[in-house]
């Protein structure tokens, strides 16, 4: 599973080359698809869960990674699963992919929006359907906990990110400053047994 | 060159990609000074509307630029804008993303990777509990969240579109018979 640098590259949990066309294939559904939010619940769906491009480690590190960047979190998962899975062309492809639907989606629905926001029920269709997706992420946090948070001190470190930035909205940055080198010291001794 | 319209997106735009750490949230105060107030390209209430609009097509609500770009000068405005604010960003995220693949299967990459796994975890939820708090904490917004949640965790099969498509149907029933 433990990919090695010049060994495994290009490669995905099961061993396999993943095509450009699949990555752009599934990056673009993802976009054309993904109304109401919950983006990184599909980005996890589609490349871990179904398709085992990544695995769950990967995945997680990725989302914080994307978060502490500059850039919509989307975009930077979408770049990061790129690169993992084909360098440079991957990431390119697959942020292309993901941004060419909601490009042509957005303005399309800027021309008729004047018109639909006027059809009764058309907010709450739309509240229903973001207040559902963070079902999805909802799920997406609780798979993460249930494979990464089993020993107590990763736990307590997404515990406490979520205490601090969710309910007492500290901001961003200074939380994860402070919680990922915490957190990576403590991961430090099992991390150095795997080698 | 100060006259063209791209010029004043790149302008703009440009600099909040480097900043925009956390996504399109930490850019849209701003952004709504510079666009409204400084550079004119949209009123007060196009800016709302258009970031009601960017939030109900599917795709980040960062594209609320593109929107933007769009209004100043068209659809070369938009590829503009969207560029501006998704290129520089993305350039830096694959820089770091390079780099930290690349020492893939190291001790303290393995440390690493695990490490930040948890804090991925408390942030997620961090984002699914804002988007609920954004939409007015309503209970129902809570229970449907817990309820879709629940759903596709005991029933893995399910596809999210029928989740989603239930979720819709729940409010618009609701708001038809007047529940909060």
């Amino acid at each position: 599973m433990i990919r090695v640098y010049g060994i495994g590259r290009d490669m995905t949990t099961d061993g396999k080359r993943v095509s450009l066309g699949a990555i752009f294939r599934v990056f673009f559904m993802i976009g054309a698809t993904s109304f109401g939010g919950g983006l990184i619940a599909w980005i996890h769906r589609e490349t871990v869960t179904n398709r085992k491009w990544l695995t769950q480690e990967q995945f997680l590190s990725g989302v914080a990674l994307g978060q502490v960047l500059p850039g919509a979190n989307v975009t930077n998962l979408a770049i990061y699963v790129g690169q993992v899975l084909r360098g440079g062309l991957g990431a390119t492809v697959a942020i292309c992919a993901v941004l060419l639907a909601p490009f042509f989606l957005c303005i399309g629905l800027a021309h008729i929006y004047d018109r639909v926001i006027g059809v009764p029920g058309f907010h709450a269709a739309m509240d229903g359907i973001a207040a559902t997706a963070v079902g999805m992420i909802l799920r997406l946090a609780y798979m993460g906990a249930s494979h990464s948070c089993r020993k107590a001190a990763p736990a307590i470190i997404a515990l406490a990110v979520f205490g601090a930035i969710g309910l007492l909205h500290w901001p961003l940055f200074p939380v994860i400053l402070v919680a990922a080198p915490l957190s990576v010291a403590l991961a430090w001794p099992r991390g150095a047994a795997h080698a | 060159m100060r006259d063209s319209p791209y010029f004043g997106l790149l302008y703009v735009l440009v600099p909040f990609s480097l900043v925009s750490v956390g996504g399109g949230p930490a850019i849209f105060a701003p952004l709504q000074h510079q666009s409204v107030d400084i550079w004119h390209w949209v009123s007060a209430r196009e800016f709302v509307d258009l970031f009601a609009i960017a939030r109900t097509a599917p795709g980040p609500g960062a594209m609320l630029t593109t929107l933007i770009g769009w209004k100043v000068a068209g659809w070369s405005g938009a590829i503009v804008a969207t560029l501006a604010l998704f290129a520089p960003a993305s350039f830096m995220t694959y820089a770091v993303a390079r780099v930290y693949d690349r020492y893939r299967g190291r001790a303290w990459h393995t440390a690493l990777e695990e490490g930040l796994a948890p804090v991925a975890v408390g942030l997620i939820l961090s984002g699914a509990v804002s988007v609920l708090h954004l939409s007015g904490d309503r209970p129902l917004a809570w229970a449907a969240a817990l309820g879709a949640g629940a759903a596709l965790a005991f029933l893995p099969k399910l596809h999210p579109f029928i989740i989603l498509f239930t979720g819709a149907a729940i409010f618009v029933a609701a708001f038809f018979l007047g529940l909060k």
